[in-house]
């Protein structure tokens, strides 16, 4: 494990297995089981509902998860904002917040020029991942965490096939063989 | 009320645990899926781990519900496999992407804008796929256990024996 000048990091075994039995108090508690990518439905919902309001309205989609006139603020939109919160406390009291457009990996790759190439690979990566999000019914927080914690079928499967589709992504934008 | 602090206690909870493990950060999760480094598969597999003793057997007891989605094995196959392909291109995943802001990846922002707007494009398309794509092989909400006709402990003891396999070797390979 390298964790050179990596200030205030924990194990990831020991993080994870934390972060575990967070989620498994969460269902005791509130019968809630994790969950990120419905609130981006609801958020888009609210949004697009200011400039276009009949559109949402007659939407069979959102009308599913909005109702007219209802708030978007739920048990797991909240969820979703206090995973910002927390992590800015780990970072800021640990040293390791730092203000970053492009990341390290990709300035190796791609050049300490390329801020525009990565926004825009950013919003389209963004985009494909919720269409697909959404119409496997989840992501790695529904399906990958709550639901292979169950051992519902359907989250195995689509856990395997988000490794499936980012390993062949990265490869094609990486090269294979890893160290380059 | 009490729902929405409990949602934001305990997102505040994970955030917390997901930057001290470093999974949040783009180039954990390119090396994850370059298989060079896998922060983010050694937390993702411990919480789950963890969270399947305890749910199975907090259910056992009587004391929880469990919350099933659908197997609709072509809907999850096709939707998790164009996940994937936009994942790999983000680098970040919809749960993480907001505590990647938190911890100052500001190019996080536009893979979220990209996340809402492809929500939109979703429920623009929905109309078109609710009776067929997403509807075909629908097994409905199913567990492996119930798959396999099998005593889900059974499942489970393999399925930690597997994971601390897989921790053993990554460990072995210093991934």
């Amino acid at each position: 494990m390298k964790q050179i000048n990596d200030p205030g990091s924990w194990n990831p075994y020991l993080a994870g297995a934390l972060s575990g039995l967070v989620a498994v108090a969460s269902v005791l508690f509130t019968g809630r089981y994790f969950g990120a990518s419905t609130s981006f439905v609801r958020s888009a919902g609210m949004l697009e509902r200011l400039i276009l309001p009949e559109r949402v309205a007659a939407n069979i989609y959102f009308s599913k998860y909005l109702q007219p006139g209802g708030s978007v603020f739920d048990w797991q939109w909240m969820f979703v904002v206090g995973i910002l919160i927390g992590a800015l406390l780990a970072a800021t009291t640990s040293g390791s917040f730092r203000v970053q457009a492009i990341p390290d990996m990709w300035q190796q790759r791609f050049g300490r020029r390329s801020g525009l190439k990565r926004v825009l690979t950013a919003f389209a990566g963004g985009t494909i991942l919720m269409f697909g999000a959404r119409m496997a019914d989840g992501c790695p927080s529904g399906h990958g965490l709550s639901g292979v914690m169950q051992l519902a079928v359907s989250g195995l499967l689509a856990l395997v096939c988000f490794f499936a589709g980012g390993l062949l992504v990265a490869r094609l934008l990486y090269g294979r063989g890893g160290q380059q | 009320m009490r729902l929405l602090i409990g949602g934001l206690v305990t997102g505040i909870a994970f955030g917390f645990l997901l930057q001290k493990g470093r999974v949040l950060r783009y180039d954990k999760q390119l090396a994850a899926l370059r298989l060079q480094d896998m922060t983010i598969v050694k937390f993702m597999f411990s919480s789950v781990l963890v969270g399947m003793v305890g749910i199975h057997l907090l259910n056992d007891m009587g004391l929880i519900a469990m919350s099933l989605k659908a197997t609709q094995v072509w809907a999850n196959i096709v939707g998790g496999l164009i996940f994937g392909v936009g994942w790999g291109l983000v680098g970040y995943c919809p749960g993480t992407s907001l505590g990647a802001v938190g911890e100052g990846r500001i190019d996080a922002l536009s893979g979220i804008a990209g996340m809402l707007f492809g929500a939109a494009v979703f429920a623009e398309v929905y109309p078109r796929l609710q009776n067929n794509l997403l509807v075909w092989a629908d097994y409905g909400k199913i567990t492996l256990p119930q798959l396999l006709g099998v005593n889900h402990w059974l499942v489970v003891a393999v399925m930690v024996v597997l994971g601390v396999l897989m921790f053993r070797w990554f460990e072995k390979k210093g991934l």
